[in-house]
């Protein structure tokens, strides 16, 4: 076989991934099965959306995904470092723990990102850093 | 074909055996539910015990008919294996070692081979030693049948037990709001480290805990294993949006762990379990003072 | 290429598009499910799955998944074979270094599947094709009680 496959068009089941925007916060919510092209273009959308729209954070609420793996850790990590030099924070929210235990075996930790039990908390991170940032005497 | 003369002389001798449980089955069944290992196990009714009897005999008979006398792998003994393996567990719950259930076992051998013997004229014949013989070899091979099954059964168990213990031995304690520990006692191994993830990660969801205690104040040692298990359960909360704080290093453990060249470095420690619920308290923005200073810090709060 | 049978015996599936990576994981989840497999088990199973069958696509140039459930009296395991026809691992110590890596990712494609299954082997020839065979057990889990 030559070349790598899958670079096709993706999400041929009318797949998308919802971003929403509340305020200055973008919200991803990834579910199920993300296929590792769609994971890519959403990298891509998210990046394009916050050198946009003025996007102060980032909150990616995984509740809904079952495994993760080093491909979309990777891609997870990127976003986060994208929007951090487009001066936008990433709250990774709602990670499982069947999720959590074999990210840490794999020894995949996700260093640079924030994290959030839930959207609101990550909300609420993403709220207390502002309101730090501003009305500190 | 040609058969030894040690096999053509044994063969016929294992089907007469065979024959005989068959014909006798039912006098067998009956004295058996006498013996101690069935009356012991089905103590409600002789019914069942006469039932069990009758399956082991024709067990029995199966094996012998295939010739393979002291083989614990002849099929025969599938079939019982399941109803031996219960009443051998049956009776190592009611304190029997398996000394005494192989003992019990054993003690089935006598009824069986009176009954035998009185199927020949002359009991004292060749053919009725060899017949007998025969018999003891097949019921010395249940024995082992038996032996084998317990053994099983009770490592069975014993691995249930240890999960469960486990269980029961790591509770997650919710101590404030937003705010659960795991006080571990006892060794921790891989098995049991697992658990501790699991269920504290867990609370965390169901407590929606910002802050988990990892408190080793009753862990006698830390070595490389352990440090890493605990490194990694941190790593986890984190992943889930918790800090995690590790508390109760004793001064030799602290030692064991700078001597074994181990990075606590990101792992965040308190003494005691006291001080790590007073940091994550603090952090929460809760004061803990005594209530003759109330008033002041109420007035502290106002600024 | 659909997979008709979904019974207990050994099945093969097709490596060749993102599409296959998802189909190889629910198909990996759902056996062990079937097998009794805790949660946090099926997830590393899954997860490693997924790694090994993006290696075998990316690395590989694409290939298939022999899974294999497996009785061995009390314990159930399930084994997974990853087979490509591929260029091979030139150096296979190197390839199971953390952080290693040869395509895009973080390198801890093989090294990390290998910490998620209790069984790892890999069996590469260059020029060849690379075998990674991976096989993971249930354990016994004892029925949950809550503690009041």
């Amino acid at each position: 076989m030559t070349g790598i496959a899958g670079h096709g068009p993706v999400g041929g089941h009318g797949f998308t991934v919802p971003v929403l925007q509340l305020g200055d916060v973008l919200l991803v919510t990834l579910q199920g099965e993300l296929h590792d092209g769609m994971a890519e273009q959403l990298q891509q959308d998210i990046t394009a959306r916050i050198s946009h729209s003025r996007v102060t954070g980032v909150v990616i609420d995984i509740s809904g995904v079952e495994i993760v793996d080093s491909f979309l850790g990777r891609v997870l990590a990127e976003i986060a470092a994208g929007a951090k030099l487009l001066a936008a924070r990433t709250v990774l929210a709602g990670m499982r723990p069947a999720v959590a235990i074999t990210l840490v075996e794999l020894g995949l930790t996700l260093p640079g990102l924030w994290t959030a039990l839930d959207v609101e908390r990550a909300m609420e991170l993403l709220g207390v850093t502002t309101r730090r940032g501003e009305g500190s005497p | 074909m040609s058969v030894s003369e040690e096999n053509a002389e044994r063969e016929p001798v294992a089907y007469q055996v065979s024959a005989f449980l068959e014909r006798r089955r039912e006098q067998i069944a009956q004295r058996w539910a006498d013996a101690a290992l069935f009356r012991t196990v089905f103590t409600v009714s002789r019914d069942e015990a006469v039932e069990a009897g009758r399956a082991v005999a024709a067990a029995l008979a199966a094996v012998a008919a295939s010739g393979r006398l002291d083989d614990i792998r002849a099929s025969g003994f599938e079939a019982v294996r399941d109803q031996l393996g219960r009443m051998a567990a049956s009776r190592a719950r009611t304190g029997t070692d398996p000394d005494g259930v192989a003992n019990e076992v054993a003690a089935l051998r006598e009824p069986a081979t009176e009954l035998l013997r009185a199927e020949f004229a002359e009991p004292d014949a060749p053919e009725a030693h060899e017949a007998v013989l025969a018999l003891t070899v097949l019921m010395g091979t249940l024995r082992l049948v038996v032996m084998e099954t317990t053994v099983s059964a009770g490592e069975e168990l014993i691995a249930r037990q240890r999960e469960q213990l486990h269980e029961v031995a790591t509770p997650v304690i919710k101590l404030w709001e937003s705010t659960v520990a795991v006080p571990l006692i006892g060794t921790l191994d891989s098995a049991r480290s697992q658990v501790v993830m699991e269920s504290l990660l867990d609370a965390i969801v169901a407590e929606r805990a910002r802050y988990a205690i990892l408190d080793i104040t009753g862990v006698p040692t830390v070595d490389s294993l352990v440090a890493q298990h605990l490194m990694k359960t941190v790593a986890a909360a984190r992943l889930m949006g918790a800090e995690c704080i590790v508390s109760g290093i004793r001064p030799a453990i602290a030692q064991t762990i700078v001597h074994l060249g181990i990075d606590l470095g990101t792992v965040l420690t308190r003494s005691s379990l006291a001080d790590a619920l007073a940091y994550a308290l603090s952090q929460q923005g809760v004061e803990i003072a005594p209530l003759r200073a109330v008033g002041a810090a109420a007035d502290a709060g106002t600024r | 290429m659909m997979q008709a049978s979904r019974h207990a015996g050994p099945a093969s599936l097709p490596i060749g598009s993102d599409a296959d990576l998802a189909w190889v994981r629910q198909q990996v989840r759902q056996a062990a499910a079937e097998l009794g497999f805790g949660l946090v088990q099926q997830t590393k199973l899954v997860t490693a799955a997924s790694e090994l069958a993006r290696n075998t696509l990316v690395h590989g140039g694409g290939g298939h998944v022999q899974i294999t459930p497996l009785d061995a009296g009390s314990s159930r395991g399930l084994r997974l074979a990853f087979v490509d026809t591929g260029p091979g691992i030139r150096d296979l110590d190197q390839a199971l270094t953390d952080g290693y890596t040869s395509g895009g990712g973080l390198g801890l494609g093989l090294s990390g599947a290998k910490r998620l299954v209790q069984e790892f082997e890999v069996d590469s020839r260059p020029g060849e094709g690379t075998t990674v065979t991976v096989t993971a057990w249930a354990t016994v889990v004892p029925p949950s009680r809550t503690v009041p």
